[in-house]
């Protein structure tokens, strides 16, 4: 367990220590943004100046090295709006986004894993149909339309929510359930198919021949080897669900990571679209470490090995 | 013969399959009667109906595919057939247990031995947590598991095989249930380990009332375990009598070629003879005797008409030509 | 050892279908479609949405681009404008059709060049193994631990707009699940005993990848694409929505989508019409997807 935790560590260290390179020469590719910055008829002289004053006028492996030590240390330098530290005015979203993404998290597995359990056992029926032409649907469904559907029957026709923004409860809901949507469709998919593979098994056999009511085989036997092929699907689908709240935010005008990314790509302010880019893949990867390791921790099998 | 009520009486029992191809008939007309504290085998090849016998007992026919289409299972006075799904509940585990095959895959690998022993006495019982605890270390211990405390949390794959089955036989046990139906207890495990099963469910035989059904196809396993057997062919019984009988005057050509694809230790070098062809599949049955297609003395008669059982003495047989002759047989033990 | 015994085992799959199939494979699929009604619902769907991507300009009654601004914001059902006009004037029927052709050439290219690259990655990694195999799964892991659509988003912010660029951001980020796929069926294909028996008789190496390997790789990869091309689609029109992909006056789903929600108040049908384009073309590629994998490869059914 100890070796398999040792060897993880590494590997995501060194898949973040590369995800920062990229996002390094991602944004690079672009050229340098002064030009953006100063008036368009501003002299030579002066963009020159600016450059040199930013540190573009370096070779590249140096802007590099320079760059990576200070991320290193969670320095992205300012942001060139508002001349506050860029990882800082990244993380003064974070709360917000975490509220959103996780509510709908929350919200998407409360709904899908009745429904797929559901499904699995009346297999075949018209609740299963049903359900299955549903997750179907959810997952042709692209979430900014959602979004603006919801917005439009909610907010503009029965006048019952905010239309967006944020820092209530009553401004969560929309863009909780546009980011859940989809989720919501694979969750219930995915339980299930794996549902429907645990109740074929010899154990769930025995439990019936033990004379367990087929509610408690459903809801606690069957559940648990369910949920742990779930756990990973969730991880997975956590990057999916972060970007998509990037989405949603802007739909919403939700004050999280995505829209202040968003506003930070449009106006070409890179530290902070650096800090953000990275946090959200590190946030991704440190989770995504998390599940794996509590994955080992519920299946017995792995965790003896 | 000794007075005994019966315990499982079953009559004209035939469960059916929908299949792609149509209805399979997987145990057609079957009647059999088991008496307190008895242990009857049921034996035949696979595919011929054994395992969905038991299953139409236990009411665990994977629905809605296999169904029982017509027919009677009295139980302790009770029509099995009539019952509803939650009366069936408490009979399973309870007054039922079963033990089946695969001992691997039989238990869940992701909970505790314990929490898999204590859930049927929470069910039928009125124990508390702690009473269950004890019961579950102390039926561990009469299976003959080392370290039943231990043993109680962890999990089924820490076990080896021959310590699966021995955690299954006391699931079953854990209620001490009048009727035990035990499919292929042994077929999984390794020869050792194999005897080592027999000698604890004799045993556990010895000091209970219990009944038991053995579902096997292993000869041997039925001259060590039975009092009585039943042969079944094509989802049919095609010979029934005590063990004895069966071993020392078969009357079925079908039983008599099951004995002489037996190895016996006694046997001194005696070639090893096997039924040619196969089971028919249940869409493919002849109209007359199932078997007339292996058999070596098969008839006209056998080929269009399909032979009932009838008594010969106290051994029943489904054959037009049965072999009557004690002397005949040449395989005798 | 020179004999090798042709047994079912150490000859190619690949090959063997090919002298069984030959000219009913057409009438094999359409028999196949028949019995699934979504798997028809499907390919009908696509086959709407291809002839308008590629006869849009004959089919649609106006000019997308023209622009009326005294017929603006009709309604639907309008006098000659079945779905209203927007903003602008412009016909909304029009202007989706020609998004059509947006749509279709984005998501179909993205995957072309997507395939390419992911595909010959993955043959790389997973035939060779070793160090190749160690450096192409690492980058593989750092564009995964990016969200696909944030990663297309920044990328193409800054490489800038314009349909190649789209194409190329959609592939940067997408190429890795074909690698991915592609690695993990050539591992299991080296395994194979027709693999094996050509390595033991000295076929060389290129001509077991390109006529023993990759043949056999077109199922999953054909299976991948259709469900690939639908999460493309969406993808572009999600980031034409937020601004950046294609650039108005460009008619295109997202593009129409972040136009209409300024008139979100009094003009639900610019809002809705795109909407429900881009729903049924990826409901109409999802469900020709599911039947696909189905009816190629059983294996993989209900995953």
């Amino acid at each position: 367990m100890l070796d398999y935790l040792i060897k993880r560590t590494v590997q995501v260290l060194v898949v973040l220590f590369l995800a920062l390179t990229t996002v390094f020469f991602i944004i690079r590719l672009s050229g340098d943004p002064t030009a953006l910055f100063l008036p368009p008829d501003a002299p030579r002289e002066q963009l020159e100046e600016f450059r040199k004053a930013l540190g573009f006028d370096r070779p590249l492996y140096v802007q590099y090295t320079e760059f990576m030590t200070n991320a290193v240390q969670g320095d992205f330098g300012n942001s060139l709006r508002t001349r506050e530290d860029a990882l800082q005015t990244v993380l003064n979203r974070i709360p917000a986004t975490f509220q959103l993404a996780f509510t709908a998290l929350g919200l998407s597995l409360l709904i899908a894993i009745p429904i797929g359990i559901n499904s699995a056992y009346k297999r075949n029926t018209l609740f299963d149909q049903t359900g299955v032409a549903f997750t179907v649907l959810g997952q042709a469904l692209p979430s900014f339309w959602l979004g603006l559907i919801l917005i439009y029957v909610f907010a503009v026709q029965f006048k019952w929510l905010p239309t967006g923004g944020g820092g209530s409860m009553i401004h969560l809901i929309l863009p909780a359930l546009t980011l859940a949507a989809y989720s919501v469709a694979r969750f219930a998919r995915f339980t299930r198919s794996t549902m429907l593979d645990v109740l074929r098994k010899d154990y769930i056999r025995t439990a019936k021949a033990s004379g367990i009511p087929m509610y408690k085989i459903l809801s606690v036997y069957a559940l648990k080897n369910t949920l742990i092929p779930i756990i990973t699907l969730v991880a997975l689908d956590l990057g999916v669900l972060l970007g998509g709240a990037v989405i949603v935010e802007v739909v919403f005008a939700w004050p999280g990571l995505g829209r202040l990314l968003m506003q930070s790509l449009l106006n070409r302010d890179f530290p902070v679209v650096m800090a953000g880019v990275f946090l959200i893949a590190f946030i991704y990867s440190v989770i995504n470490f998390v599940v794996d390791v509590l994955y080992a921790y519920v299946n017995p099998q792995i965790r003896y090995k | 013969m000794r007075e005994r009520a019966p315990i499982l009486e079953v009559r004209q029992l035939k469960t059916h399959i929908k299949t792609a191809n149509g209805i399979v008939k997987a145990v057609d007309g079957v009647d059999f009667t088991i008496y307190e504290g008895e242990t009857v085998g049921i034996v035949g090849e696979s595919g011929c109906g054994k395992s969905m016998t038991s299953l139409s007992v236990m009411g665990l026919l994977p629905k809605p595919m296999a169904y029982i289409e017509s027919g009677h299972i009295h139980f302790a006075g009770r029509d099995l057939t009539q019952l509803s799904e939650k009366e069936m509940r408490k009979l399973r585990g309870n007054d039922i247990s079963m033990i089946f095959q695969e001992p691997m895959t039989s238990l869940n690998p992701v909970f505790t031995i314990g929490q898999q022993l204590s859930e049927p006495l929470k069910q039928h019982t009125r124990l508390n947590k702690k009473e269950i605890r004890n019961a579950v270390i102390s039926m561990l211990q009469s299976v003959g598991i080392p370290r039943a405390e231990q043993i109680i949390d962890e999990y089924p794959h820490q076990l080896s095989g021959g310590m699966r089955q021995r955690v299954m036989i006391s699931l079953a046990m854990l209620c001490q249930p009048k009727l035990l139906i035990a499919d292929e207890p042994t077929t999984a495990l390794d020869v050792t380990i194999q005897a080592q099963i027999l000698e604890l469910m004799k045993a556990i035989k010895a000091t209970t009332n219990m009944a038991m059904m053995l579902i096997t196809h292993d000869l041997g396993v039925v001259a060590e375990m039975c009092d009585r057997v039943m042969v079944m062919y094509a989802g049919q019984v095609v010979e029934s009598a005590d063990v004895r009988t069966i071993f020392n005057r078969p009357t079925h050509p079908y039983t008599q070629g099951l004995l002489a694809s037996m190895p016996t230790a006694n046997e001194r070098k005696g070639e090893l003879s096997s039924i040619p062809g196969s089971v028919p599949r249940p869409d493919e049955i002849p109209p007359g005797c199932a078997f007339a297609p292996r058999c070596s003395i098969a008839t006209d008669r056998c080929r269009q008409e399909r032979p009932v059982l009838q008594a010969y003495e106290n051994q029943w047989t489904r054959c037009w030509h049965p072999i009557s002759k004690p002397s005949e047989v040449t395989h005798a033990t | 050892m020179n004999q090798t015994t042709v047994t079912e085992s150490n000859v190619n799959p690949q090959l063997l279908k090919k002298r069984k199939a030959g000219s009913g494979k057409a009438g094999f699929y359409l028999r196949q479609l028949k019995k699934s009604p979504s798997g028809m619902a499907g390919f009908v769907i696509i086959l709407i949405v291809l002839f308008l991507g590629i006869f849009g300009s004959w089919v649609a009654p106006y000019d997308p681009n023209l622009a009326e601004l005294s017929k603006k914001l009709l309604p639907p059902m309008s006098e000659g404008h079945l779905l209203g006009t927007d903003q602008l004037g412009r016909d909304i029927l029009s202007r989706l059709i020609h998004g059509t052709s947006v749509s279709l050439i984005i998501g179909s290219c993205a995957v072309v060049v997507a395939g390419a690259v992911g595909t010959t990655l993955g043959v790389i990694a997973g035939y060779f193994r070793g160090w190749v195999d160690t450096i192409i799964m690492r980058l593989v892991d750092v564009v995964l631990s990016f969200p696909f659509i944030l990663l297309v988003l920044v990328i193409n912010a800054v490489i800038g707009t314009g349909l190649k660029n789209i194409i190329l951001s959609l592939a940067i980020a997408g190429w890795v699940i074909y690698a991915r796929v592609v690695r993990s069926e050539v591992l299991a294909l080296r395994e194979k005993e027709f693999i094996v028996s050509c390595v033991a008789t000295g076929v060389p190496r290129w001509e077991i990848i390109l006529k023993h390997i990759v043949p056999n790789l077109f199922t999953p990869i054909i299976v991948l694409s259709s469900l690939q091309i639908a999460t493309y689609i969406i993808a572009e029109a999600s980031i034409s929505f937020l601004g950046f992909g294609v650039q108005p006056p460009q008619p295109a789903w997202g593009n129409m989508l972040s136009e209409g929600k300024d008139y979100i108040f009094s003009a639900w049908w610019l809002i809705t019409f795109p909407g429900i384009a881009i729903v049924v073309t990826a409901l109409g590629v999802n469900l020709f997807g599911d039947w696909l994998r189905d009816v190629l490869d059983p294996e993989l059914k209900g995953n």
